[in-house]
């Protein structure tokens, strides 16, 4: 069975919801520590949402230098499929692992809501089971989730086809309405809202989540 | 501190607040100051210690630039 990595940092909360959603997919989810040094050979690997390290310095800025992110930067550069989630996106960025910086939100609120989003490419691991286009609800949930970064990196995003996720209606002043971006290969993806609190329509505020999982799934299962 | 090109948040509600409260005519940029003691004397080679340590953690050269005082 497929095997993808949750890692756990201090300070991640959404964790076991990454986990089960894996689970929901038909995958095995495996629990990594973020003091480890291995990625105990996952075929892909998540990083959640939460606040690692408390979010102390810069989010993301302290968890980077977990010992496992050695491995994950290793991995990223095999192409194995890495999915960032809220806090997760914001390890990858200070990783250096996908560009920009997430900001506080240009309304200093946290916001917490059903989002709306447009899926703008199709051309990555993690988004191959969705259409060009289509129109999305996932649950959102973050304070710094103000996506930013130098005009020239932006229009290399847009020119290389790297924007993943766009908001419809823009709620943290996020440059270009970006809401999650891939590096050039395809395989590390970051996203700022939840697909996996948004995996049943009992639990979330739809489905639209599953088509993430399912997407690598079908990824590896092609390669393999 | 935060590059001049780039959206301040935190800043421009510092700058809408202190409107508030009749300060006109300020605009605020908002960032951050790391004290940090040596063992020793402040050497160009203890700063050069802490220019690297600036760009690799302290900092976020993508969109925050910093400048190193000894003093």
């Amino acid at each position: 069975m497929t095997k993808i990595g949750v890692i756990t940092f201090p300070g991640s909360l959404d964790d076991v919801d990454a986990q089960r959603a894996v689970r929901a997919a038909g995958a095995e989810p495996v629990a990594l520590w973020h003091a480890s040094d291995s990625v105990d050979g996952v075929d892909a690997i998540v990083l959640p949402g939460g606040f690692a390290h408390g979010d102390y310095l810069r989010a993301g800025a302290l968890a980077r230098f977990s010992p496992i992110m050695a491995a994950v930067a290793d991995e990223a550069s095999r192409g194995t499929p890495i999915l960032g989630l809220g806090n997760g996106f914001q390890v990858l960025c200070e990783a250096g692992l996908l560009d920009g910086v997430l900001l506080r939100n240009a309304g200093q609120q946290f916001i917490s809501r059903p989002q709306r989003l447009r899926v703008e490419t199709k051309d990555t691991v993690w988004t191959v089971a969705f259409e060009r286009g289509q129109e999305i609800t996932l649950a959102l949930k973050h304070g710094e989730g103000n996506f930013q970064a130098p005009a020239a990196t932006l229009q290399q995003l847009e020119d290389n086809d790297q924007v993943v996720l766009r908001y419809l209606d823009n709620p943290d002043g996020s440059a270009n309405d970006i809401a999650g971006i891939t590096n050039a290969r395809g395989n590390v993806v970051g996203i700022m809202p939840h697909p996996e609190y948004s995996v049943d329509d009992v639990t979330g505020p739809s489905s639209d989540g599953r088509p993430f999982f399912e997407s690598v799934l079908r990824f590896l299962s092609v390669r393999a | 501190m935060p590059k001049p090109e780039i959206l301040d948040p935190q800043g421009k509600a510092i700058t809408g607040a202190l409107e508030g409260l009749g300060f006109t005519g300020m605009s605020v940029r908002q960032g951050k100051r790391f004290e940090i003691e040596i063992d020793g004397d402040v050497t160009d080679e203890v700063l050069a210690q802490i220019r690297d340590a600036a760009e690799r953690l302290l900092a976020n050269t993508v969109v925050e630039s910093f400048e190193v005082v000894a003093e």
